[in-house]
């Protein structure tokens, strides 16, 4: 346990703020991801958040949390909200929550930070 | 499977687990009961949809019910043949109104951090779930699942 924050990681590109998410997204580790970004916003700014699924194995109601809380941020200036590298699973959970009607998926980083 | 846990599968089993109310014992619940059912010869699928389930009914109780402070959380789950039966349950703040707080998007907690839905997600992949809570006594979660039926798409 606990491996899970070393695996959270970000990348500020222009305006773009890419998001590498841990391997379980629950409301454990959405903690550190709110306080994170948060930070970031008020340092730089955003007008995308790219997030990067790749390694998340496991996500619940709070990583759908999560996203929508950064998605309340970023629509205040007109951003917008991709993620890539989502599994099978995540892309069930994204569907069920109704997150395709607010963010867009993208087949890589490269297409995501393009769009 | 050898002969002992095929008769254990069909007597069932029964387990019981006490964790104190943080939210890194989210993880481990839900794993916990994943090797749990394991002896059920779930799909991966299946793994997840109880997984993703026990997380949010733990987190429940983490957020809500001890509203971040103290508390224990007591999760019960039992096999019986090819059903797996759970229960979460928390000594909380209970729920005042348990259908509007099972209604998608509901949420008790501002800041437009929690997506309310939990209580959806446990319903959509379990078979079936019970609520029973009462304000100031707490909250348990009833949860069921059989095991080799067609997934829910």
């Amino acid at each position: 346990m606990g491996m899970q924050f070393e695996e959270l990681g970000y990348e500020v590109v222009g305006h773009t703020l890419v998001v590498y998410l841990p391997r379980e997204l629950d409301h454990h580790s959405s903690l550190s991801l709110k306080q994170d970004t948060e930070q970031i916003m008020d340092e730089t700014y955003i007008n995308k958040i790219i997030f990067d699924f790749t390694n998340t194995s496991f996500m619940d109601s709070s990583g759908i949390g999560a996203v929508l809380g950064r998605y309340k941020r970023i629509s205040t200036v007109g951003g917008r909200i991709g993620v890539y590298g989502v599994s099978p699973r995540v892309d069930r959970l994204l569907r069920l929550a109704g997150m395709y009607k607010i963010i867009t998926m993208y087949e890589t980083k490269e297409q995501a930070l393009k769009a | 499977m050898d002969k002992n846990l095929e008769q254990l599968k069909i007597a069932g089993e029964h387990m019981k687990l006490e964790i104190e109310s943080r939210s890194h014992n989210e993880e481990f619940a839900r794993v916990v009961i994943a090797v749990f059912m394991a002896r059920l010869d779930p799909t991966i699928e299946e793994i997840e949809d109880v997984k993703t389930a026990v997380s949010e009914a733990v987190t429940n109780a983490v957020i809500h019910g001890y509203g971040g402070g103290e508390g224990t959380i007591y999760i019960e789950a039992r096999t019986f043949q090819q059903e797996l039966t759970l229960s979460v349950r928390d000594k909380g703040i209970g729920i005042e109104d348990v259908e509007k707080a099972m209604e998608p998007l509901y949420t008790s907690v501002p800041g437009g951090e929690r997506s309310g839905m939990g209580f959806s997600f446990m319903e959509a992949f379990m078979d079936s779930i019970e609520v029973i809570s009462k304000p100031g006594e707490g909250t348990t979660i009833h949860m069921k699942k059989t095991m080799g039926q067609p997934p829910f798409r």
